[in-house]
């Protein structure tokens, strides 16, 4: 756990938070193939240029290479993956038995959740499960990992032993509640908080302000996330077509006033502004980064948003 | 640690006896027209400002998910005000409990949907908790 020169952690993201660095995650592209080349290419692009890989767990509710596979696979190629477990499609038994599998194939973070409705999906005729919920499955890991017990209490052999986060919207009702509910999760056992898209700032700066005050910004590391929008278009599905977002008016006027061949650069300057608004809000202690339909486009953000070079934990430089 | 003896009672042939039934239909009656619940048998209405939360399609115990829309409608249920959102107001008007909507809720035991919950009460079998759950306590949480 920890490293020849202190730096405590389960994982490197762990180690590099707790270092005091300023993380940057991405969200791996979902893929639909049965040939790991499909994930290893994505790895390529976002190997050095992040800390940490999140994969989706049938992201939107659509069946998707299994996280935990494609999680392996990454590790393969040196990317460290954050492996994303919702309550829709396992109950209790199917969760701790993905749980220990995935810590045995090396995975070191877990991201936990509620999951989208399955009527989101391509697959709305299917029996959604949510035996338990997001809060459920935090205490759940920990048990697994601190007690090292089942959830039943039955001993395990070994624990897994991964760095336990969680996500948090601070822009769906009720918003005064989100601040409790963050508090909540780092109670039942999150230790990394990942928030969802950011694109009202003045709401993301009254949370901010609310979780400092409760203190939950000393006890778990939370990054918000910005999308990078390449259209109008993008903009207003993120708007109307998905839940929990809140996309200002005045965002969208901005893009529908810049000319058609220019709207990529210009999301690509709205997400270096919100990254640069939510670095500077006190605790905030990294971004996740997501873009819908390639990876091009967070990699050329993570270079002009000045996040090059990605840090080295010390052992790492030592051993160059 | 124990498993086996942590189970709740089982359901006995005392939950069919007529008493029951009788409390049964009278439970389900009443909190069905006035709450419109769902009979998880493990009642924790007066936690979550008198709004069931076994309504909210994701049967979620702790508090709304990250898709309520922006006018508090429920995500998959788009016509109807998110169950957890009910929660929250009801909870603020409340003289007391309001702070449990901030209390971590156990997992749901599924073996007691249909039953009484006034019966589980009694018989403290909505006490249940599997053991690791309960041996973890209050707290765990934070990284620090």
């Amino acid at each position: 756990m920890t490293d020849a020169n202190g730096a405590i952690g389960r994982s490197r993201l762990e180690r590099l938070l707790r270092a005091g660095q300023f993380a940057v995650t991405a969200e791996l592209q979902t893929t639909d193939s049965a040939d790991p080349g499909s994930v290893f290419e994505l790895a390529e692009l976002l190997r050095g240029k992040v800390d940490a890989v999140n994969c989706t767990d049938n992201s939107a509710a659509h069946p998707h290479i299994s996280a935990v596979a494609a999680a392996r696979l990454l590790i393969d190629r040196d990317v460290e993956p954050i492996v994303q477990f919702t309550c829709r499609d396992r109950n209790r038994l199917g969760l701790q038995a993905d749980i220990l599998g995935a810590a045995a194939l090396g995975v070191r973070n877990l991201c936990c959740m509620t999951g989208d409705d399955v009527t989101a999906g391509d697959h709305p005729e299917a029996k959604p499960i949510y035996d338990l919920d997001s809060l459920h499955l935090l205490r759940m890991v920990r048990i697994l990992r601190d007690q090292g017990t089942y959830l039943s209490g039955r001993k395990l052999t070994e624990p897994p032993d991964v760095f336990v986060g969680a996500v948090e919207n601070p822009f769906a009702p009720p918003l005064d509640f989100r601040p409790l509910r963050m508090g909540k999760k780092i109670e039942a056992g999150a230790e990394f908080i990942q928030l969802q898209l950011v694109f009202n700032l003045e709401v993301m700066r009254v949370f901010a302000d609310r979780a400092g005050e409760l203190g939950l910004l000393e006890r778990a590391f939370v990054l918000p996330s910005v999308y990078v929008p390449r259209s109008t278009r993008a903009l207003r599905y993120m708007r109307d077509a998905v839940p929990g977002i809140d996309v200002p008016e005045t965002m969208i006027e901005r893009m529908e006033r810049t000319p058609r061949d220019r709207q990529e650069e210009e999301g690509l300057l709205i997400a270096h502004e919100i990254i640069q608004a939510v670095r500077a809000m006190p605790g905030m202690r990294g971004v996740h980064l997501i873009s819908i339909g390639g990876d091009d486009l967070v990699v050329r953000l993570i270079e002009e948003a000045g996040l090059l070079p990605r840090p080295k934990l010390a052992v790492e430089v030592a051993s160059a | 640690m124990e498993t086996n003896l942590d189970r709740s009672p089982p359901i006995t042939a005392a939950d069919r006896g007529s008493f029951t039934k009788a409390v049964l239909a009278v439970e389900k009656l009443t909190k069905e027209k006035i709450w419109d619940c769902r009979m998880c048998g493990q009642c924790i209405l007066h936690s979550t400002g008198m709004s069931c939360p076994m309504r909210c399609p994701k049967n979620l115990r702790n508090g709304p998910c990250g898709g309520v829309l922006q006018n508090g409608n429920c995500e998959v249920l788009p016509d109807r005000p998110c169950v957890w959102v009910q929660a929250w107001e009801g909870s603020r008007r409340l003289p007391v409990w309001r702070r449990h909507m901030e209390h971590l809720m156990a997992p749901v035991d599924w073996r007691l949907q249909g039953t009484s919950s006034w019966i589980n009460f009694w018989t403290r079998r909505d006490k249940h908790m599997p053991a690791g759950w309960k041996a973890a306590g209050e707290r765990i949480g934070g990284h620090r």
